[in-house]
């Protein structure tokens, strides 16, 4: 059958099973769209702003687990979305993003709206490529749907000039894909897999850390069979989150720079570190050269690349998580003496970790104050939807905050811009985690400086009744980077201070969505309840603890035991400059 | 240390590109590269000189492996191999030094491909050594310029 190149691009979204992809159209993707337009099992959502469709996309594949889709046009089109490609890069999110090029015989001549998009977007892809001849085409979406989504997941683009979307060619699209230079490795090295067995059972102080990996492998049953059977204490990284229940007696929380005191504590007293689809990212070791100092240390993920990268591992075992952990717990139960024995044995370590624990817990002071503290907002919110919703934040303290309150039980159910830290990828992901799971309920969990850089979405959550239920977090600041400015820059609040924020309230209703606002600590919950009780979209808008930390607090470089848990003393005096609220630009906060 | 790496790739647009970009973007060093045909005409050589510590050697390997289009990465520093580079250089060569000229080329195996009356051109092959002594002995008359391929190099057979 002869199709053009249009027909044949969805034809082929068709057979990768899309139902939904996010963009904006433009002068040489015209065919592409006029061609959606005139069906009706793929869906588009006009965005507003081509990053907000690029971090839908990322939202709706860290969601669902399969790459999220997004169209763009040439030229501006494509480098708004650099930001999201870059986003979906470090995070590992299966993502494929089309261009549009200018017609092939103007590629180089510096036409209108051209941009060299395969150059700009080969450091930010997994894999990239420009469809010369629309013969082609079918087969380069294939590849780019399977790349993107098997081994490490990942970004790819294909770039498609304007006369391939409108030339014909005979539509094949092929069943298979045999790309010979790309076979990851799934399956974990069976003597390897054993050899860790062996320092499983011999360890004294062992833990457990888990990262994205293993929720991109899908693997939190094997991950929670792994830890019940070895009895070991489990961390997660940020991105790990909901691959282990927050809420498991074996569960210490997050690691890392803002990780618990307990997390952090055994990681740097532990004498096995049995790291899990987590790559040692330096938010989470903190100084390498003080990281686990006398840890040996099982590597487990499925790009060698991790592995070694930076900590030495005594035992990497190159593999999918899901498949390696099956293959260790196997092992371990076949052990002699297992799983009985194992349970004593870990007693001391067990409890141990339970003084770090019940030491410094996650703490906040709500009760006696006026101001609404933001982890009571988190706290009530996770409690309000049982932990069921699916979290997206945005990137700052709220996010840390969220993290940390984070007690959730299914994977893929917190996401947030770990490896990139992208401030306004929270709004528009949490519209593509709602447009994959319509019945869900989705809370963005964002903070105004964040919320400004992508806010222009909200029509799209207007327009497409998605009811992405947003938990602002307002303080008025650029929170993290005045928490470290308090800590590091004597209070000096250099462009921190937002000073006014427009009325959020009366912005949402301007894009004809529920507003509400909440002054201080009483009404808190009455607004969540209203809030989620709502059918549509809502915007919740939380005046909070201007001045509030997040700790504990792993400063830049320091080691894990070097964690500061609270607003250090000289704090007070040195801060300075800040506005109150209300008060003009020049006037000081007293200390 | 010195690596010579070898990496056979898909013969497509753009990634040459890649490989080399995965260097700069990772602040890897690369001395020379050699890109070059293979006898299957979908596959290319490139040949990459780089040098860092073992554990930096072994994240370039492992970096080159992941790039979708890379067939096979092999250290050829790590076995037993030959490895060549040809230089042109080309000298002054005035009357007086002429006789000089043609011995150096002699001793080293080195041919004069072109000659005028005030410059030879030398072609010679062979280690990096090898080129830099030609190049030491013919400074004196005066090197005009130099190209050199960079490095390509190959396995040993064992016997
Ligand atoms: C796109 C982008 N620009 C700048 C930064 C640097 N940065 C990190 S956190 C932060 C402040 C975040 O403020 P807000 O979204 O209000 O969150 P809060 O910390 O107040 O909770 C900034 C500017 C970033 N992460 N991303």
């Amino acid at each position: 059958m002869k199709l053009n190149g249009s027909e044949i691009f969805v034809e082929s979204l068709k057979r990768e099973g899309v139902k939904t992809i996010f963009g904006i159209p433009g002068g040489v993707v015209l065919k592409l769209f006029d061609v959606l337009h005139q069906q009706k099992d793929v869906e588009v959502i006009l965005t507003r702003h081509e990053q907000g469709a690029i971090h839908m996309a990322e939202g709706y594949g860290k969601a669902t687990g399969k790459a999220g889709v997004a169209l763009v046009t040439s030229g501006p089109g494509m480098t708004n979305i650099v930001t999201g490609l870059q986003d979906a890069m470090m995070d590992s999110v299966p993502l494929v993003a089309f261009t549009g090029q200018v017609p092939t015989n103007l590629i180089g001549n510096d036409a209108f709206q051209e941009a060299d998009n395969i150059g700009i977007s080969r450091p930010c892809t997994k894999h990239n490529v420009l469809v010369k001849d629309v013969a082609d085409l079918a087969a380069t979406i294939k590849e780019a749907f399977y790349i993107a989504n098997t081994g490490r997941p990942g970004p790819v683009l294909v770039d498609i000039p304007k006369d391939v979307s409108t030339e014909s060619a005979e539509f094949r699209y092929p069943d298979k894909v045999d790309i010979r230079g790309y076979r990851p490795t799934v399956t974990g090295n069976r003597y390897q897999i054993k050899q860790a067995a062996g320092e499983i059972m011999k360890a004294k102080r062992p833990v457990i850390y888990v990262g994205g990996g293993a929720i991109f492998s899908g693997a939190a049953n094997e991950v929670r069979e792994f830890a019940e059977l070895t009895q070991i204490p489990l961390t997660m990284t940020v991105m790990g989150l909901g691959a282990f229940p927050g809420t498991h007696p074996l569960c210490m929380g997050m690691l890392g720079m803002h990780g618990t005191y307990c997390a952090n504590m055994a990681m740097h007293e532990a004498d096995l570190l049995i790291a899990v689809g987590a790559r040692f990212d330096d938010r989470v070791t903190g100084k390498l050269s003080e990281f686990s100092p006398r840890a040996r240390v099982i590597h487990i993920d499925i790009d060698p690349t991790s592995i070694k990268k930076n900590v030495h591992a005594h035992i990497p075992i190159v593999g999918d998580v899901k498949t390696v952990l099956r293959e260790l717990v196997g092992v371990l139960s076949s052990m002699d003496g297992n799983p009985a024995s194992v349970k004593a044995q870990r007693k001391p370590w067990q409890k141990q970790v339970s003084e770090w624990s019940a030491r410094h817990p996650l703490a906040y002071q709500q009760e006696g104050k006026k101001e609404t503290k933001p982890q009571y907002v988190i706290e009530k919110a996770y409690e309000l939807t049982k932990h069921k919703a699916i979290v997206v934040t945005d990137v700052g303290q709220h996010q840390m905050w969220a993290a940390q309150y984070f007690r959730g039980a299914q994977q893929r159910t917190f996401l947030t811009s770990g490896g990139l830290g992208t401030m306004g990828f929270g709004f528009p992901a949490a519209i593509g985690a709602q447009k994959a799971y319509p019945n869900k309920t989705v809370l963005c969990i964002t903070s105004e400086g964040s919320f400004q850089m992508n806010l222009q979405e909200l029509a799209v959550a207007a327009i497409y009744k998605l009811p992405v239920k947003i938990i602002l977090l307002n303080n008025q600041f650029h929170g993290m980077v005045r928490q470290w400015q308090d800590l590091f820059y004597e209070g000096r609040y250099a462009s921190s201070d937002l000073g006014a924020t427009p009325d959020f309230v009366k912005l949402a209703e301007a894009y004809g969505i529920l507003g509400l606002h909440s002054d201080g600590p009483a009404d808190v919950e009455a607004v969540l309840k209203e809030g989620l009780k709502h059918k549509g979209p809502v915007l919740m808008n939380f005046a909070i603890d201007r001045f509030e930390n997040c700790y504990p607090m792993i400063p830049a470089g320091g080691a894990h035991h070097e964690m500061v848990l609270e607003d250090p003393p000289h704090m007070k005096t040195t801060r300075k400059g800040a506005r109150k609220k209300g008060e003009d630009a020049d006037a000081v906060l007293p200390a | 240390m010195e690596h010579i790496i070898s990496v056979l790739v898909e013969n497509k647009a753009g990634v040459l590109a890649r490989v080399a970009g995965l260097f700069s973007a990772r602040n890897y060093n690369i001395e020379s590269l050699s890109v070059a045909p293979t006898p299957d005409s979908t596959i290319s050589m490139i040949t990459i000189v780089t040098s860092g510590e073992e554990l930096i050697i072994e994240q370039i390997m492992k970096q080159l492996n992941k790039v979708i289009e890379v067939l096979k990465v092999v250290d050829l520093t790590e076995e037993d191999h030959i490895d060549r580079e040809t230089a042109l250089i080309k000298i002054g060569a005035k009357q007086s030094h002429r006789d000089e000229a043609i011995r150096i080329a002699q001793i080293f195996r080195a041919h004069i491909v072109d000659s005028t009356p005030q410059t030879y051109t030398l072609e010679v092959s062979g280690d990096s050594d090898k080129i830099q002594a030609v190049i030491n002995l013919l400074k004196p008359m005066g090197i005009k310029e130099i190209v050199r391929t960079g490095r390509i190099a190959i396995a040993r057979e064992s016997a």
